[in-house]
């Protein structure tokens, strides 16, 4: 029987192996850089206060190109997220301006954001977005952590990835070159550069630091459930194994009534 | 099929089930003889009954808040996950549990080829399980449809695209499929309402296959017809209805593993990206249970032969029964064929991870090796190995193996362990 299970076991883990391994590896582009991040494994929480900071770039940087239609103003201020205070959620939100309408007159008018309100798209449509940005579309960023094949880790290593096209390597007018990027090509230029936020709560905003704060911001806005589900999954796992165990000895009792092992 | 009249205790009872025999029912399935012998291979069709209940009844909830129109879809999903209580948790068990659906079915699958379990009297059983197989296959492909991402698109355009190889009419088919002239609102709507009709026939499917294995009685690792009942079998309940909680619960850590820390491994990142039919995805793939398919299609030159081969690796599959020429149901009294299932086995993953390369070089050319093989092992291997095989002296009953003297070492040890 020995044998035997040896060779399921083999079979299940080649299985499971198989379906979770990267399934290309595409052209020129490195590796992207492995990060610790606060939020990956099992436990994993994000940084408050680099979330908080990394709102301040994608509002100050980013947001000028990149919409986050799927997120709400409201949701910077619930848990597991940067946690900003009632307060600061209701200014960040009625410092946009928002169309509504209509009203009773069939008029469209702005008013000032709301805490409900989805984040603002800097474009009316995806079409004016490509227009205004030389033919290429900057991606909502909603989910880009989860678009991308290597999620946070790709997302921080295209930021500070930009560096000079080495020899033989000619880009055109508003193509930028990236060692990460996929295709080492890339429409945007190098967004980040020392202090340009000022971040203030005294962190120095090194490019490196906010590709950094910026990606933990994305990460959560990709998966504002993440803390919950780690949290969730670590008692989900714990009740499972103990059910396991009584279980187990439920059923080594009842089969000890018949000469079977099981 | 009962082995015994039953009368309920009750006066009720007895009223009720002279008009509707429910409580006969209850008690068969309850008493069921069941061999004793069955190792935890056996405990996979509980677990496949329980992944496509979880399946129906997350599904449900999800079809409340998901919107099935081109425009809406993603964004559907986006709100399921950020404003649904706990949608983000409902979705991520049904995306996962159709990757455990699957890693279960194959288990199930390929522990039916290692016993011999398909073999008669229980052909029936196993061509009803393949049905239910293409059910799974049909139903797992237009629902990684539905959150119109770029891989829910571009999987739906060529996977549809296929028919458009039958000669003369192939075209027609496929606009008449899409409703359009390419994957488009009414191919998303088409899917999504036979998305949610599927599951329905797979569960009327799987009744039949209960009803069907109710008839001969569980197959067992020893491979022989056994006395139901007698001192080889076990009522089901308690005994199987334990053992079945308890591999259940293990596999439900490995799922619960999944869902809570890695939900989006099995899946492709580019669905994250909305469905676009202007931008086409560097590497169209589908899901990891469909790669072997995908490989044997990808590894014909001409499209209708791919086609052609591709169908005929699943619908090979039920006449097995009739190919494999072995009196002897259990791999375990086989010795030649055992090895081969291991080939078989290796082969087929090999398929699988051909179906995840780009089909060029020396992965087309595996490839079509594997294929070749896959085929092979049911046309050429199954008939020879059964007429030519030499198979092991086989136990009279699973209580008394030794008696004949020469059954396989390891088994006569374990029996010996347990006398």
């Amino acid at each position: 029987m020995k044998r035997f299970s040896i060779k399921s076991l083999l079979f299940i883990t080649t299985f499971l192996l198989a379906s979770s391994v990267k399934l290309y590896s595409a052209g020129g582009e490195a590796e992207p850089i492995k990060v610790d991040w606060s939020f990956k494994g099992i436990t994993g929480k994000f940084d408050r206060a680099s979330l908080q900071r990394g709102f301040q770039v994608y509002k100050e940087v980013c947001s000028s190109c990149h919409s986050m239609q799927y997120l709400s103003y409201r949701n910077l201020g619930e848990p597991g997220g940067p946690e900003f205070s009632e307060q600061e959620v209701k200014a960040i939100a009625a410092s946009v301006e928002v169309t509504d309408g209509p009203d009773d007159q069939g008029e469209m008018f702005t008013r000032p954001g709301r805490p409900a309100d989805k984040f603002k798209n800097p474009y009316p449509n995806v079409k004016a977005s490509i227009a205004a940005n030389g033919g290429a579309y900057p991606p909502d960023m909603s989910v880009l952590v989860k678009a991308r094949p290597g999620g946070s880790n790709y997302i921080y290593s295209v930021l500070v990835g930009y560096e000079d096209p080495p020899e033989g390597v000619t880009l055109d007018d508003g193509v930028y070159y990236n060692k990460y990027m996929i295709g080492n090509k890339i429409k945007m230029s190098s967004p980040l550069s020392d202090d340009i936020v000022e971040y203030s709560d005294g962190t120095q905003a090194s490019v490196d630091q906010m590709a950094k704060d910026v990606t933990t911001f994305l990460s959560w806005a990709a998966e504002p459930e993440l803390e919950e589900r780690h949290r969730t999954g670590v008692k989900v796992i714990i009740y499972l194994i103990l059910l396991t165990t009584l279980v187990y000895l439920s059923m080594k009792k009842i089969w000890s009534r018949v000469d079977t092992e099981v | 099929m009962s082995d015994h009249e039953y009368t309920p205790k009750s006066k009720a009872g007895k009223w009720f089930n002279d008009r509707l025999p429910l409580l006969t029912l209850g008690a068969h399935l309850t008493d069921y003889p069941t061999p004793k012998n069955l190792n935890y291979w056996w405990t996979f069709g509980g677990i496949l009954t329980f992944c496509l209940l979880t399946q129906i009844i997350t599904g449900i909830v999800l079809a409340m808040h998901y919107v099935a129109h081109a425009d809406l879809a993603f964004a559907s999903v986006e709100h399921i996950m950020r404003d649904v209580n706990y949608g983000w948790l409902i979705r991520y068990i049904h995306s996962n549990g159709a990757s455990m659906f699957f890693l279960a079915v194959y288990i199930h699958i390929f522990r039916s080829l290692f016993y011999g379990s398909y073999k008669s009297p229980r052909e029936v059983i196993w061509i009803i399980g393949l049905l239910i197989y293409l059910l799974m296959m049909a139903a797992a492909f237009m629902g990684y449809v539905l959150p119109w991402g770029q891989m829910s698109f571009w999987g739906a355009t060529v996977i549809t695209n296929l028919f458009s190889a039958i000669p003369l009419v192939g075209e027609s088919i496929t606009t008449w499929l899409w409703g359009a002239y390419s994957v488009d609102n009414p191919t998303l709507n088409r899917f999504f309402s036979l998305h949610y009709l599927i599951p329905f026939l797979i569960l009327g499917l799987v009744v039949l296959h209960i009803w069907a294995l109710h008839v001969p009685g569980n197959n067992n690792p020893v491979g022989i017809d056994i006395k139901k009942p007698s001192k080889d079998t076990v009522p089901f309940h308690p005994y199987i209805t334990i053992k079945d909680t308890f591999a259940l619960l293990m596999f439900m850590i490995i799922f619960a593993g999944f869902v809570f820390f890695s939900p989006n491994v099995l899946g492709h990142s580019d669905n994250y990206i909305p469905a676009n039919p202007l931008v086409t995805p560097a590497h169209i793939v589908p899901e990891w249970y469909l790669l072997p398919f995908y490989a044997i299609l990808r590894s014909v030159p001409d499209k209708l032969g791919g086609v052609i081969l591709m169908f005929g690796a699943i619908f090979i599959l039920f006449v097995l029964p009739w190919l494999d020429t072995s009196k002897v149901r259990s791999a375990v009294f086989r010795p030649i064929y055992r090895q081969f299932y291991w080939i078989f086995v290796l082969d087929v993953l090999m398929l699988g991870y051909m179906g995840a390369m780009p089909a060029e070089g020396i992965y087309l050319v595996l490839a079509r090796v594997g294929t070749i093989y896959y085929f092979a092992h049911f046309i050429i291997v199954m008939p020879v190995v059964g007429l030519l095989e030499k198979t092991d002296p086989i136990p009279m009953s699973i209580s008394e193996p030794v008696l004949t003297g020469g059954a396989d070492p390891a088994l006569a040890r374990k029996d010996n362990e347990k006398i």
